[in-house]
C-alpha cells in the first residue's frame, strides 16, 4: 500500500488520532484516499470510501483501497444502520444538496461521525462581507461565489444548533486556524475549520 | 471445429453435476496459462472469457491468426503482470475451442449438438473450479472478467466463495435483463431459422448454418458498440461507391462491417455453441440462485470486490454495476467501483483505455 508522503490536512489529522485502532470506517467525499490509508496503515482500521470523482476514486483502487463512486446525497442509503463504528464526513457538509439529511445518513450508517466544514463565521469571512460587501474570498474559502462547489455554507454555531435539532451529541470538537489547532473559547470567530464528533 | 491445437486439455476425473439435474460424464476443458505458478500456488489469476471468447487470451488464436483476445492486458509488465501471476484462461463448456460442448462427441461416439445437456453460468464456474482442483489452486489471488467473464467471477465469488481473495468484474451484469433476453433471443432465432441448422444435426454435413450464426453476431454485435461510436467510425458513408446504388448490396460501410463481422465470426465458432451459451447467459440471475436478494450471494464473502462499468455501456448499462455493489455494501463486503468514461459501449473493455489499466493494475496487485 503506497503511503502518503504528505502530512495530512489538519482536520484529517484530528481525525485520525481519534479514531479507535481496528475500527471499521467509511469515509464520504474521501478525495484521495490519504486518511483512508492513514487509518488502514498506522491505526488497522477496515476502513472503505466513497468518492464523487472518478479520477480521484481510480487513484484510490490503484493505491489499494475500497472505494465506491457514488453520490453521498443519494447513495449513503445503500448501507446497512450500524454498518460503521465511524463514519467521516470532511469538508463535504457544506456541498451537499440538504447537509441536514447527510447529517441524519451519517449517524444511521455509523456509531459516530466526525464532520469537518469550513468556518463561515470566521473574522476573516466576516470582515470580507462587512468591509467589501462581497461574498469572501479567503484562504479558508478561496473559490469565488459563482463557481464554489461549496452550497450550504455553515458557522460554528450553525452546526452547533444543526446536531441539537437531529438529537446529536456532540462529543468532541477541534477547532483550526493558520493550520493549528486553537482553542475553544470564541472559536465561531477564531477557527477557520471545525471538526465535531457527533453520536446518536 | 473440435480441434482447437496448442491448448491443454483437462479432463475432469468426476462426473459434472449441472444445475438442470443432469451431468456431464467425462467433460473436458481446453485452457491456456501464461506465466509459473508459485510453489505455494498463491500468484493464480482466472481469467473468464465473455460469450464469443475463448482460452487465447494472451496468445495467437489458432484459428484466427490475431493476437488473444486481451493481449493489451495480460502479459509481461502488463496490468495482468505474468511476470508476477500465473494467469489461466480456460474454455467454457458449451464452448467449441476443445472445451465439452454440443460439437463433442457423446459417449455414443455422435457429436452431442442439442442432445447436449442445457447448461447455465454456474455450471460454467463448476467446471473451472474442478479444473483449479486439478491444478491445485486452492485459493485464487484474483478471479477477473469482463461481461459474461464478469458474471462467470460473481458466480465464483458466490459459490465458491474461499476459492478467491480478489474479484474483479467489468461491464457486467449480476442478471439478464428482458432487454438483454431478447436481443440473444433475435440471435437464436436466426441460426434455427436457417435450414442448414437442421435441429442442430449439421456437424457431418458441408453445409452448416452460417448464414444465421452470421445474422444472430451482426445483432449482437450492435449492442456492443456505442451509437456515437457507429457514427464516429461510420456515419452515413458509403462502401466503395459515391451515391445510393438503389438495391440491396452493403452500400453503407456500416452494413458492410456487420457483415464482415458476422462471416469472420463463423470460421472461428459453431451455432450451437452460440445457442447453449446465450441460454446460459439468458439463465443468469445471481439473487434468484441466493433466496432473491443478491446481498445473500455474497455473505461473509472475505473477498475484496472491484467493478467497472463504461458510461457508454447500454448492454450491461452502469446501474447493474450499480446494483451489485449495492448488494455488496449491504453484505459488508470490500468493494471498490467506478465507472470510467470510453467512447465506444461495451466493448470498451477490450480496446486501449489508459484509466482500465491503472485500476486493474492496482487492484490486481
Amino acid at each position: 500500500m503506497s503511503h502518503s508522503v504528505f502530512p495530512l490536512r489538519p482536520d484529517l489529522a484530528a481525525i485520525a488520532a481519534h479514531v479507535a485502532p481496528g475500527s471499521r470506517v467509511l469515509d464520504i467525499g474521501c478525495g484521495d484516499g490519504a486518511l483512508m490509508a492513514e487509518l488502514q496503515s498506522v491505526s488497522g482500521c477496515d476502513a472503505r470510501g466513497m468518492e464523487l470523482d472518478g479520477a480521484l476514486v481510480e487513484r484510490c483502487v490503484a493505491r489499494g483501497l475500497s472505494v465506491v463512486q457514488g453520490d453521498a446525497n443519494v447513495d449513503l442509503a445503500e448501507y446497512p444502520d450500524k454498518a460503521f463504528d465511524y463514519a467521516i464526513l470532511s469538508q463535504t457538509l457544506q456541498t451537499a444538496t440538504r447537509p441536514d439529511l447527510i447529517l441524519d445518513e451519517l449517524l444511521r450508517v455509523g456509531r459516530r461521525a466526525f464532520v469537518s466544514f469550513p468556518n463561515f463565521a470566521h473574522w476573516r469571512t466576516r470582515t470580507a462581507l462587512l468591509f467589501g460587501g462581497r461574498m469572501p474570498v479567503t484562504r479558508a474559502l478561496p473559490v469565488s461565489w459563482y463557481e464554489t462547489q461549496n452550497i450550504h455554507h455553515v458557522t460554528v454555531e450553525d452546526f452547533r444548533d444543526l446536531a441539537r435539532i437531529k438529537g446529536a451529541t456532540i462529543e468532541r470538537a477541534w477547532f483550526f486556524a493558520n493550520e493549528q489547532q486553537i482553542g475553544a473559547p470564541a472559536a465561531n470567530w477564531r477557527a477557520e475549520f471545525a471538526v465535531f464528533e457527533l453520536s446518536r | 471445429m473440435n480441434t482447437a491445437p496448442a491448448s491443454t486439455v483437462y479432463a475432469i476425473p468426476h462426473s459434472l453435476p449441472l444445475d438442470s439435474g443432469q451431468a456431464i460424464e467425462g467433460a473436458q476443458i481446453a485452457y491456456q496459462t501464461y506465466g509459473t505458478l508459485a510453489p505455494d500456488a498463491s500468484n493464480a489469476v482466472l481469467v473468464c472469457h465473455a460469450l464469443t471468447g475463448d482460452q487465447y487470451l494472451a496468445s495467437p488464436h489458432p484459428i484466427t491468426g490475431k493476437p488473444g483476445w486481451w493481449e493489451r492486458m495480460v502479459g509481461p509488465g502488463k496490468p495482468i503482470d505474468t511476470d508476477r501471476h500465473f494467469v489461466i484462461c480456460a474454455n467454457v463448456i458449451g464452448s467449441c475451442m476443445g472445451s465439452s460442448g454440443p460439437a463433442s462427441f457423446a459417449p455414443d461416439g455422435q457429436p452431442y449438438a442439442m442432445r447436449f445437456p442445457v447448461i447455465t453460468v454456474r455450471d460454467m464456474v463448476r467446471a473451472l473450479v474442478a479444473l483449479l482442483d486439478g491444478l491445485g489452486i486452492e485459493r485464487l489471488h484474483a478471479v477477473v472478467g469482463g461481461s459474461m467473464g464478469g458474471m462467470q467471477a460473481l458466480s465464483l465469488a458466490a459459490n465458491w466463495p474461499e476459492r478467491a481473495a480478489r474479484v474483479l468484474v467489468i461491464a457486467s451484469t449480476a442478471r439478464h435483463s428482458a432487454q438483454n433476453i431478447a436481443f440473444h433471443e433475435v440471435g437464436r432465432q436466426a441460426i434455427m431459422a436457417d435450414p442448414a441448422w437442421n435441429e442442430g444435426d449439421y456437424y457431418a454435413t458441408e453445409a452448416k448454418p452460417d448464414n444465421g450464426l452470421a445474422v444472430a453476431r451482426m445483432a449482437a454485435h450492435i449492442t456492443y458498440l456505442s451509437e456515437a461510436g457507429l457514427t464516429e467510425k461510420f456515419g452515413r458513408r458509403m462502401q466503395d461507391r459515391e451515391a445510393k446504388g438503389f438495391g440491396f448490396d452493403a452500400e453503407f460501410q456500416v452494413e458492410s462491417y456487420l457483415r464482415y463481422q458476422g462471416s469472420g465470426f463463423t470460421r472461428r465458432f459453431d451455432a450451437n455453441s452460440y445457442l447453449y451459451i446465450t441460454r446460459a447467459m439468458d439463465y443468469f440471475d445471481l439473487a434468484e440462485e441466493h433466496g432473491g436478494k443478491l446481498a445473500n450471494a455474497f455473505a461473509g464473502t472475505q473477498a475484496r470486490f472491484c467493478l467497472i462499468s463504461f458510461d457508454t455501456d447500454w448492454l450491461y448499462p452502469t446501474a447493474e454495476s450499480r446494483h451489485i455493489v449495492h448488494a455488496l455494501n449491504a453484505a459488508g463486503a470490500k468493494v471498490s467501483f467506478v465507472e470510467l468514461c470510453a467512447a465506444h459501449g461495451h466493448d470498451s473493455f477490450l480496446l486501449e483505455h489508459e484509466q482500465l489499466d491503472r485500476v486493474v493494475k492496482g487492484f490486481i496487485e
